[in-house]
C-alpha cells in the first residue's frame, strides 16, 4: 500500500481479517481491480484484496461493503 | 484527499460485542443492514449529530445496534422502537433519535406503533430495512414476503388467500397527513446504493432541521435467510423485489414545513400548562388555606363496581388536592360496569408522589369479601383497615392492624339510599386516619358534589360514618 501512496494514485485495500468474502465489492467495482484470495482469514473466509493496480477511487466498494471496517479507499 | 473508511460514527472497538471478533458485525456475509449502518453512522458523523443521537435497535438481527454506534443507544422491546423513540425524543427534545427496525418487528408486532407514532408525525427518523423474511429466527414468512416466496413457514410459497398479501408500508404511511418525508429505497447494485445513502441523509436532515418525521423503506438482502450468495441476492433483490415494492419518494413535504415548527408542540407538555391545568381543577372546590396533614395516605379502596369504590377515592383525592396536599387516583376495574370487581389506589402526600400505584397501603377500604382475602396482606403493620360489615363477613387481623368496623350499607340504606355507603365509608376513614378536620371534609364534599339535591344526604352520610367512629371509640 505504501507504493500506492508514494505514486500518488488511488487505492483501495482490504483488511483480510474483517471481510467475509460477500464478493459484492468485486460485483460493484468498475474496473473489476479486486479479487478474492485463495487463503482463508481466521474466520474461515476468503477475503477480498486489491489487485494493486487501476483503481480509480470511487469509493462503490466501500458503500457496497456491508463490514464498517473492512474496506478503506484512499482518493489523492 | 478523499478517503472512504469506517466512521467515527461507530465505535473504533466493539467492545460490547460477545466473543473475539471485536472489529467485525455479527451479521452474515452480504447482509444489507452493515450497509445501512454504514451509511447512518457516516451521517451522523459528518453532519455532528453524534453527541446528540439516540439510536433505538429493535428485536431483529440489528438487536445489537448498541455494539455499534458511538452515540446513545437503547434496545426495546420487540416492535415497540417508535414509542420508545417518541419517549427519548419529547423528553429529550435536541436529541436526535433513529428508531431502526426490521420488517417482523416494524410491519407485525409493531404495526400500531409504526402507524401511530408516523400518524402523530413524531420528529424521529424511522429506518425501515425490509428483507421480505424473518432473519433473526430462521427464515420464517414475515409480513412482507412475497407471494410465491417460500420460507420455512411457507415451504410452498407464501399464498394470498392463505397468508395475505405483502404489505407495502410506505404507500401505507404516506396515506397519513402527518409524516414529512417517506421514501423507499434499495441496497442492491451502486446506483441504488447511493440514493439510498441520499435518502438516509436527508432523513436525518429533516429531523436535526425540526421539520417532522421521516421513513425510509430500505429493501435489502438476506442471503442467509434466502438461501442465495450474497451477489445473486442483490440480484434478485432489484429483479423480483422490486416489482412487489417500487422504489420512490411516497411523500415529501420537507420544503413546505417551517423549520422547527414540530418542536413548538412541545408546549402542550409544559409543567406551567399543566399546573394551570390543575389550578383551574382545584378552584372548583372553592378557595381554601392549605391544610397540615398529619400522615401521608396510602390507601387502597375495594369492593364490587357500582359500590362508588372509585368515587370514593376521587372525592379524598379532591378533599387532599383542596387542602394544597400533593395527589393521585388510580383506578383499576373489570369490564363490568357494575357488579364486577373494582379497586382504586389514592395517595394523599405532604411531597411529591412518585408513584400513583399504592402497593403497601396503610389504609384499605374493603366493601366486599374478595376485597379482604385480596388485600388485607398488603396492609403495613399498624394500618387503618376499614371493613363494611354489612357485606363482609371476615374480619382481619386486629393484633397487626387496626380494623375499623361499620355497617357502612345499612348506615346509608338509613340515610336513603344504600349506594351512599362510600360517603359513609369516607366518613369513617376521616375519623379513623384524623387526616383532616370534619368540617373542612364537609365543605369539600359540598363542592364536589356536582348534583345540589344530593349535597345534604351526602353530608348526611359523611356525618354518620364519622360519628359512628368517634362514638366506638
Amino acid at each position: 500500500m505504501t507504493d500506492n501512496a508514494a505514486l500518488d494514485v488511488p487505492w483501495m485495500e482490504v483488511n483480510g481479517e474483517l471481510c467475509k468474502g460477500c464478493q459484492l465489492c468485486l460485483a460493484v467495482c468498475p474496473k473489476s481491480v479486486i479479487a478474492i484470495s485463495e487463503k482463508l482469514n481466521s474466520a474461515s473466509y476468503h477475503p477480498a484484496y486489491y489487485t494493486g493496480a487501476d483503481c480509480t477511487g470511487c469509493g462503490l466498494c466501500f458503500y457496497a461493503c456491508p463490514e464498517p471496517g473492512a474496506i478503506r479507499v484512499t482518493k489523492p | 484527499m478523499k478517503t472512504y473508511e469506517k466512521s467515527g460514527g461507530f465505535f473504533p472497538v466493539f467492545e460490547r460485542k460477545t466473543g473475539p471478533a471485536k472489529d467485525a458485525t455479527h451479521y452474515c456475509p452480504g447482509c444489507g443492514h452493515g450497509n445501512v449502518h454504514k451509511m447512518i453512522a457516516e451521517a451522523l458523523e459528518e453532519f455532528g449529530l453524534l453527541g446528540r443521537s439516540v439510536f433505538v435497535s429493535p428485536v431483529g438481527c440489528s438487536v445489537f445496534g448498541y455494539y455499534y454506534f458511538n452515540c446513545g443507544n437503547f434496545q426495546a422491546a420487540h416492535g415497540r422502537a417508535p414509542a420508545v423513540a417518541t419517549a427519548v425524543k419529547r423528553t429529550n427534545p435536541d436529541s436526535i433519535v433513529i428508531s431502526y427496525q426490521g420488517d417482523g418487528d416494524l410491519a407485525a408486532i409493531g404495526t400500531a406503533e409504526t402507524i401511530h407514532t408516523a400518524n402523530r408525525g413524531e420528529n424521529i427518523c424511522v429506518f425501515f430495512v425490509n428483507n421480505a423474511i424473518y432473519g433473526m429466527t430462521g427464515g420464517q414468512m414475515a409480513p412482507t414476503t412475497m407471494i410465491g416466496q417460500r420460507s420455512t413457514t411457507t415451504p410452498q410459497g407464501r399464498i394470498e388467500t392463505v397468508h395475505g398479501n405483502p404489505i407495502r408500508m410506505a404507500e401505507m404511511l404516506a396515506t397519513l397527513p402527518a409524516p414529512t418525508y417517506i421514501e423507499r429505497v434499495a441496497i442492491g447494485d451502486s446506483k441504488h446504493i447511493m440514493k439510498a445513502r441520499k435518502a438516509i441523509r436527508k432523513a436525518i436532515r429533516i429531523q436535526a432541521e425540526g421539520k417532522g418525521y421521516s421513513f425510509v423503506e430500505i429493501v435489502s438482502a438476506c442471503p442467509t435467510g434466502w438461501k442465495m450468495d450474497p451477489v445473486h441476492a442483490r440480484e434478485w433483490l432489484l429483479e423480483d423485489m422490486l416489482k412487489v415494492f417500487p422504489l420512490g419518494v411516497f411523500k415529501d413535504e420537507s420544503d413546505s414545513r417551517e423549520e422547527d415548527s414540530w418542536l413548538r408542540r412541545y408546549d402542550a407538555y409544559d409543567p406551567a400548562v399543566v399546573d394551570e391545568y390543575l389550578d383551574r381543577l382545584k378552584s372548583t372546590l372553592g378557595d381554601a388555606e392549605p391544610v397540615a396533614l398529619a400522615e401521608d395516605l396510602h390507601c387502597k379502596f375495594a369492593g364490587f363496581g357500582g359500590q362508588g369504590i372509585l368515587t370514593l377515592g376521587l372525592l379524598l383525592s379532591q378533599i387532599g388536592m383542596r387542602a394544597g396536599q400533593h395527589v393521585s387516583w388510580f383506578p383499576a376495574y373489570g369490564p363490568e360496569m357494575r357488579g364486577g370487581t373494582a379497586n382504586c389506589s389514592v395517595n394523599v402526600c405532604g411531597s411529591r408522589i412518585g408513584t400513583p400505584l399504592v402497593e403497601t397501603p396503610n389504609v384499605l377500604v374493603v366493601m366486599n369479601q374478595p376485597s379482604l382475602d385480596a388485600f388485607e396482606k398488603e396492609v403495613v403493620d399498624g394500618g387503618v383497615i376499614i371493613i363494611d360489615t354489612t357485606i363482609v363477613e371476615g374480619r382481619p387481623d386486629d393484633k397487626r392492624l387496626r380494623p375499623v368496623l361499620i355497617p357502612a350499607t345499612a348506615i346509608a340504606d338509613e340515610v336513603g339510599t344504600a349506594k351512599i355507603a362510600n360517603v359513609v365509608v369516607l366518613g369513617a376513614l376521616v375519623a379513623a386516619t384524623g387526616c383532616f378536620p370534619r368540617a373542612f371534609c364537609e365543605d369539600t364534599l359540598r363542592a364536589a358534589i356536582k348534583k345540589r339535591s344530593l349535597v345534604d344526604m351526602n353530608i348526611d352520610a359523611f356525618g354518620r360514618g364519622y360519628e359512628f367512629v368517634k362514638n366506638a371509640r
